[in-house]
């Protein structure tokens, strides 16, 4: 039963005056604008679009200032502002070997055609704070270098042609689609890596990082890993043709397995994928960690028992704005059921008391 | 004719609001038209394909504007660009309706050629440093070889 209590406005209204306040900081200090946002957290923001599944980069920056850096809360301001946009279409499957590409890295081969490029990286670097950036200095200009423009082909699909590599078929199956319809389970793959790709980025690491210690053993070698410009095509129906409608910047990483065999298979490597929006490389791997443990079924392996081999643990907890929210609801009043609770134990108690004294 | 088109509807959509909007306002370019769809904000879903070939699956959501447009002498012209410019919309849909007309070379000339360079300029920018980060091996021998 649930009893309406009143009360508390203006208490709230207060408490949301107070917190604009302190979102502000002290006045004298330069307020930040969305363009600082979008041009020197862009990781910040790349994740708010990713877990948002919005990709909007000023309404991203927009909801990180709101949420006072709190990236759950923005991820939860710009979900929200999504289920009020009107869906137009759906795109074409976006092609990913037409990536213009920042980075692209193999673990797997050192020679690949188009070359390991590490992009703007933070690996190699030291981890050690740099105390020059407490100076606002202008940080002089990167190299450049001629270049050859052009496709650069999956390094994984060199292993295809041998057959060394599960091939990944298109069966031309449009895929569910978790913001029309609730998931059931067991559910397909392709529902998983909708959830996975929005799911949140610190639960995917720490599940990916139990695979890795043991919990359902896959060990993964990271094939290619690209990050890079794509354009998404849509099918406009007044023109009947094709335009690019979009430009994005997704972040790819498939891993190479080992795989038994079976009997009917020979052993064959099989991957792992994740495809993420923005520059998101953790995320997009630990992605593909879980959704190779994910496959275990698929592909006849034994069930251990792991956490990341449990769709149904791994998809119902990896989204951060329902765990958010059911998490952060108890701290809302509860005055009447824990009203009810307090009677019950009295009641117990008190029974147990009598009985106690009738012995 | 309709590759032509598919091209500068595409680059309108991707350019940058800011870009457009200077070309735009630099051309003064005097035309009267009526709307056929108000600019309209919403969104599609991007798709992409598991392990790089396989079935479809939805990665997430990319606001987009629409709006639909047309001149004096009947062309109509069609914008679905990036973003929430409802003024971006608008514009691409009057290129887009232009570039069917006799006008097709001045709005060419003025706006659909240098949104093509500060696009180009822009990948050539990306590719040449993503280039200079490109790694070249060479390998220690360790050990005495006979």
């Amino acid at each position: 039963m649930y009893v309406a209590v009143k009360g508390g406005e203006k208490a709230i209204d207060n408490a949301h005056s107070w917190m604009s306040e302190i979102r502000r900081g002290d006045p004298s200090v330069p307020n930040v604008s969305l363009n600082q946002i979008t041009e020197q957290l862009t990781l910040g923001v790349d994740r708010v679009m990713s877990e948002g599944s919005l990709y909007d980069k000023d309404l991203a920056a927009l909801a990180i200032k709101q949420s006072r850096g709190d990236l759950i809360e923005a991820i939860f301001l710009l979900r929200a502002y999504r289920t009020t946009l009107k869906r137009f279409s759906y795109s074409k499957p976006i092609d990913t070997a037409n990536m213009l590409c920042l980075r692209r890295i193999s673990a797997t081969f050192k020679d690949i055609p188009g070359g390991q490029k590490l992009g703007p990286t933070f690996d190699y670097t030291h981890r050690l704070l740099d105390f020059k950036l407490l100076a606002e200095n202008e940080t002089p200009l990167s190299p450049t270098q001629q270049f050859e423009n052009k496709k650069v082909p999956h390094v994984l699909s060199f292993l295809n042609q041998e057959d060394l590599m599960q091939k990944e078929k298109d069966n031309n199956l449009d895929p569910i689609d978790i913001t029309r319809e609730p998931i059931s389970f067991p559910t397909s793959r392709a529902a998983r890596l909708q959830a996975l790709s929005r799911g949140d980025e610190g639960f995917l690491l720490g599940l990916a990082y139990s695979t890795q210690r043991g919990y359902a053993r896959n060990h993964a070698f990271v094939g290619e890993l690209r990050i890079g410009i794509v354009e998404i095509e849509l099918n406009i129906p007044e023109l009947g043709f094709d335009i690019n409608v979009a430009e994005i910047i997704l972040t790819e990483c498939e891993t190479v397995n080992q795989f038994q065999g079976s009997k009917i298979e020979p052993p064959q490597f099989t991957r792992g994928y994740g495809l993420v929006f923005g520059q998101t490389e953790r995320k997009a791997l630990a992605m593909a960690l879980i959704d190779r443990a994910l496959r275990w079924k698929e592909l006849g392996e034994d069930y251990s028992g792991a956490p990341a081999q449990d769709e149904e643990f791994v998809i119902s907890h990896c989204d951060n704005i329902q765990a958010t929210g059911f998490l952060e609801h108890i701290k809302l009043p509860h005055y009447v059921d824990f009203q009810s609770e307090l009677e019950l134990i009295r009641k117990i108690r008190a029974d147990a008391k009598r009985n106690v004294k009738r012995l | 004719m309709i590759e032509k088109r598919k091209s500068w509807m595409s680059l309108l959509a991707i350019s940058d609001q800011n870009d457009l909007l200077n070309l735009w306002d630099q051309k003064k370019i005097k035309i009267s038209y009526e709307w056929l769809r108000q600019p309209e904000i919403g969104s599609i879903m991007a798709q992409g394909k598991m392990g790089v070939t396989g079935d479809k699956f939805n990665i997430g959501e990319v606001t987009i504007t629409r709006c639909s447009v047309k001149l004096d002498c009947g062309t109509i012209g069609h914008s679905y660009v990036q973003g929430r410019s409802k003024r971006k919309a608008e514009i691409s849909a009057v290129c887009d309706a232009l570039l069917q007309t006799k006008m097709f070379k001045e709005v060419n000339e003025n706006i659909i050629i240098p949104l093509e360079k500060i696009k180009k300029d822009k990948r050539d920018k990306i590719l040449s440093k993503a280039e200079a980060t490109k790694v070249d091996f060479f390998t220690l021998v360790r050990g005495e070889s006979d």
